[in-house]
């Protein structure tokens, strides 16, 4: 049945609703028809399609709550999911901490359902992506990639009249060219939700270009250097930062967020003062869900502003019980069984559009940026990105996929991939430039100049 | 928390076996068992599938129609903060059409709407055979006909009641919180996957996958300083039932720090961990240098998993995973050769999907190939990869390894690693004996921090516990440490490996890979092990 429409949608919920004989039931509905086409070595590995709806429900009895889900939605299985999750939560201890549903909210929606995603097909799949095998081949470069669309929607309703729906479209390719001796290699990406903006001979040009550029390396001595992040290289780490922005983890002592006495540094200015991050599920380059996964509406919220951490996400227990208004802003990210909830796989509900983030930027060109480097590396991609340690917010990874050595403003040559272990934090207090902020990953992201940032070993990966 | 009534119902069903009765509540099993779908039902979708396809003009179809039970126990110090149950239910429908790969997923379970999946497989696959340059060709695999497998396990962990669950969590938690711990989360991972696989080649196989996995994370934090330490739970995802959580006393590895291997005491383990936190934080700070490295199996499992269980997957290898997951230093050229030296002569690392007790034990993989075991590195010389029905002619072989994996019903199966385990010393050793012959090294207990770049040359891990060795005695706990290394050098450092009596398996439950992202559960076996000279840095820094 996979995309439903917020009538149809809102039927199952009300029958689900109607089943319920706890104290409270809220219930989610989601479905998605996704595509991808694989590729590698050049030619098509897999590709394939995936279509699936998902019922979520949760039951209350006094503190007791328990979920279930099931993907059949005969009224047989509408009921039984129903007192799974009624069983379940009669058999939960109380929890301490249970807050009740919401009542009726007013969600803003956003534009991010585009027909052109929504409709495509194998055959227009396949053209996306003969449009980067093709230019490879000719070239003798090898070419793996994978492009993925999906039109999914979700309907939330709860027994205290609490009502939402909101669908979306997205649409991403990443392409990764090497040479077929294996000496070089080059990556491109790109997202969006309307397909019409997604150009994959463009970006498989850019991949290509740093493939040819990266096949003669030379090696540097590991140590701090000055980086030039692309957007695509430290969206994954400003990621981490934002979502480790939690109020309760920082009150409790275990964040970077705490210090010494049991305070946190939640108002203080923690970074450069260009530094401003924040989210808006309304802005039309990084449009997304209106309602947070308990159902708090989003609003735009300011997370960093003039290097100060301005905001931090709250439970709504944990709102509440610091008399924070509203119980708090919700964090950007999905709760459990958003996305990795694991041994699920994907068929636990997937979560229509999750926020990403927007960092403030300047009006430079990466390549303006480029130009006003002295000495430094600039840095395509992000690669296995760990944390060590949470204190300090300690990550480690690697480059790869096009790492540059740049000098008086222009990039001299291709170098040997260096690990890094570094912490967002630092690197947001050495900032030397910002450019414009361009759309990766779901976020919008400049292309950063960062001013010592710790290498640590020389990597012999291509 | 009813601790005698958990106690007597462990005891009486190991006194009882199959009188035992669950007096409390209804366990999520009684729904469970209830939607079994029946093999005959599943192989009259199966044909629907097969038929469709085939009149398409597929050459090969497989079907996998999946139910996958998911039950998540979520806690923290003294409530229970999530219980989650899932239910998915489902048909894949893989294809191969004008030598071109096509797949297709519904959830739709009625013959008319998995026949239409599977034409819509057979189409997409004809689309993109316009930009196929190499036909997808199969290791031949004879049917199997009508068989059956189930993971053997002494106890369903959806049988057990969730009241009982739920008390030994909270036990768990109090007993970390009486020894000093700050702050406890604590779970329990319960996966059971019933998966029906078909194929044109004359298989119909019938699968009961059980997985589970107990976890907890210990915080210690000191408002005073501001500083925080954690440990984890030394325990590890199995391939097994409610049995591993029945702690028996064959299964402890004493010494230093309490160690488990076939069941787990989780309040032993969290009672431990509540102490060694508090020890972490009065811990001395690492000096950055080398140091000879002794690894126990609880930390060795997610070293051999990063730097042998994937640059030995042959798709990797081949570049087929190149845009996301990478490809590997370990090329064709090296193992054709027969001499190239992955690690010391102490070094055999064998993949194993049949080890009893193991995540990644089946019957059969998800392309309908049975298991087996086989050498990956043998005395210290790469000798063979992990591989699928297509990959096995470009490496000039005629069968696969059985290694076929997909995560979900939705979601297409390619190339997963087995179990990768590295075979224990062949002399008699200990720890004891192994710390002994140490004249500057660490020891290190429990996994942490790991990452390794594309063709998994260049790692860093860290640990959960870390003692310093100095003229072959413990002196103390150290922090801050983390080891970096070459995966070849790395392995040809190792000099000794403790016998089979320290043997025991780690593993992890969600390990990713793939476009889209899937997860599979992978176990990994070793005897405490002895690296020589690694470079170990100190990863402590300052914020503001």
């Amino acid at each position: 049945m996979s995309i439903l429409n917020e009538k149809e949608a809102q039927a199952i919920l009300k029958k689900v609703l109607g089943y319920s004989k706890a104290d409270e039931c809220q219930a989610v509905l989601s479905g998605a028809r996704e595509g991808n086409v694989r590729f590698a070595r050049s030619t098509v590995s897999t590709s394939g399609g995936f279509d699936s709806t998902t019922l979520v429900v949760q039951s209350s009895f006094g503190k007791k709550t328990s979920t279930a889900t099931i993907n059949e939605f005969d009224d047989a299985s509408l009921e039984k999911v129903v007192r799974r999750s009624e069983d379940l939560a009669k058999l939960a201890p109380d929890n301490p901490e249970y807050v009740e549903f919401l009542g009726a909210q007013k969600y803003e929606q956003p534009k991010s359902w585009f027909e052109s995603t929504a409709k495509l097909d194998p055959v227009a799949r396949a053209k996306a992506a003969g449009a980067s095998i093709l230019p490879c081949r000719e070239k003798k470069l090898v070419a793996a990639g994978f492009l993925e669309d999906r039109a999914g929607f979700t309907a939330i309703a709860n027994s205290r009249g609490l009502q939402g729906f909101h669908r979306s479209t997205t649409a991403n390719f990443s392409v990764t060219v090497r040479t077929a001796d294996d000496k070089g290699s080059g990556y491109g990406v790109a997202d969006v939700n309307d397909f019409a903006q997604l150009d994959t001979a463009r970006i498989s040009q850019v991949a290509i270009d740093k493939a040819l550029r990266s096949v003669e390396t030379k090696a540097l001595e590991p140590g701090k250097y000055t980086v030039i992040l692309e957007p695509a290289a430290s969206v994954d780490l400003l990621s981490i930062l934002v979502s480790s922005m939690n109020a309760r983890q920082a009150d409790e002592g275990r964040s970077f967020l705490s210090k010494a006495g049991g305070a946190t540094r939640v108002g203080e200015k923690l970074m450069d003062e260009r530094v401003h991050i924040y989210s808006d599920h309304l802005d039309p380059r990084v449009p997304a869900a209106p309602w947070a996964q308990d159902g708090r509406p989003r609003r735009k919220v300011d997370w960093i502003k003039g290097g100060v951490v301005t905001n931090v996400a709250y439970s709504r227990f944990w709102g509440r019980k610091k008399n924070i208004e509203n119980e708090g802003h919700a964090p950007l990210g999905g709760g459990f069984g958003g996305g990795g909830g694991g041994g699920a796989g994907r068929a636990v509900a997937a979560f229509e559009g999750t926020p990403g983030f927007i960092m403030a930027g300047g009006t430079d060109s990466l390549e303006t940026l480029v130009k006003g480097v002295k000495r430094g590396i600039l840095v395509t991609r992000m690669w296995y990105i760990r944390p060590v340690d949470p204190q300090t917010l300690l990550f480690t990874g690697l480059t790869r996929d096009g790492t540059f050595y740049v000098e008086d403003g222009k990039i001299q040559y291709a170098i040997k991939n260096f690990r890094f272990n570094e912490s967002p934090v630092i690197m947001l207090n050495n900032i030397e430039a910002l450019g414009k902020p361009e759309r990766a990953n779901g976020s919008m992201v400049p292309p950063l100049v960062i001013r010592d940032f710790t290498f640590s070993s020389l990597s012999d990966a291509v | 928390m009813d601790l005698s009534r958990r106690r007597f119902l462990q005891t009486s069903t190991l006194a009882a076996g199959s009188l035992f009765i669950p007096v409390w509540g209804r366990s999520l099993a009684s729904a469970a068992e209830a939607t079994v779908i029946p093999a005959a039902l599943k192989k009259k979708l199966a044909d629907a599938a097969l038929n469709a396809a085939t009149k398409k003009k597929a050459t090969y179809v497989d079907v996998r129609i999946g139910r996958y039970l998911n039950q998540f126990l979520i806690t923290r110090e003294n409530r229970v903060e999530n219980m989650v149950n899932t239910e998915s239910y489902g048909a894949g429908i893989r294809v191969i059409a004008d030598g071109c790969w096509g797949f297709m997923s519904t959830d739709g379970l009625t013959p008319e709407s998995i026949a239409k999946a599977a034409e819509a497989a057979v189409a997409i696959a004809k689309a993109n055979a316009k930009l196929q340059d190499e036909p997808v060709k199969l290791a031949p695999q004879k049917g199997v006909g009508e068989v059956s497998w189930k993971t053997p396990i002494v106890r369903n962990a959806f049988d057990v009641p969730i009241k009982d669950k739920i008390d030994l969590l909270m036990e768990v938690n109090a007993a970390a919180m009486k020894n000093g711990a700050s702050f406890i989360n604590s779970f329990l991972f319960q996966v059971n996957e019933q998966k029906y696989f078909a194929s044109t080649d004359g298989s119909y196989i019938d699968q009961d996958i059980h997985r589970l996995w107990p976890n907890f994370f210990v915080t210690g934090v000191d408002p005073k300083s501001g500083k925080f330490q954690t440990r984890a739970a030394l325990s590890t995802p199995v391939g097994m039932g409610w049995e591993y959580l029945m702690p028996k006393a064959e299964d402890k590895r004493g010494g230093l720090v309490t160690r488990y291997t076939k069941s787990y005491d989780m309040i032993e383990d969290a009672t431990a961990a509540a102490k060694q936190v508090k020890e972490k934080m009065e811990a001395k700070s690492v000096e950055a240098g080398q140091y000879d490295l002794v690894l126990d199996p609880s930390h060795m499992w997610l070293t051999i998993h990063e730097s042998v269980g994937h640059p030995l997957e042959l798709d990797r290898v081949l570049g087929y995973e190149a845009n996301f997951a990478g490809t590997s230093f370990a090329t064709v050229d090296k193992m054709k050769s027969g001499t190239f030296k992955y690690g010391s002569p102490e070094v055999t690392l064998f993949a194993d999907k049949t080890q009893v007790g193991s995540l990644g034990a089946v019957g059969y993989d998800d392309e309908g190939v049975p298991c087996k075991r086989w050498n990956l590195v043998k005395d210290g010389i790469l000798v063979d990869y992990q591989k699928t029905r297509d990959q096995a002619h470009i490496v000039g072989q005629t069968a696969s390894d059985g290694c076929s994996y997909a995560d979900n019903w939705s979601s297409v199966q390619f190339q997963r690693m087995p179990n990768v385990s590295l075979a224990p010393g062949k002399k008699p050793l200990t720890v004891e004996e192994m710390i002994q012959g140490v004249e500057k090294g660490i020891y290190i207990v429990g996994s942490g921090s790991f990452s390794i770049d594309q063709q998994r040359y260049n790692f860093q891990f860290g640990g959960q516990l870390f003692y310093e060795i100095k003229d072959g005695k413990i002196t103390g706990m150290l922090r801050d440490v983390a080891y970096q290394s070459n995966t070849q050098e790395f392995w040809n450092s190792c000099v000794a490996i403790c016998d089979e009596r320290d043997y025991a398996l780690g593993g992890s439950f969600f390990d990713g890979k793939g476009q889209p992202g899937q997860v599979s559960a992978v176990s990994h076996g070793s005897a405490t092990t002895r690296f020589n000279k690694v470079n170990v840095i100190n990863t402590a820094r300052k914020l503001g």
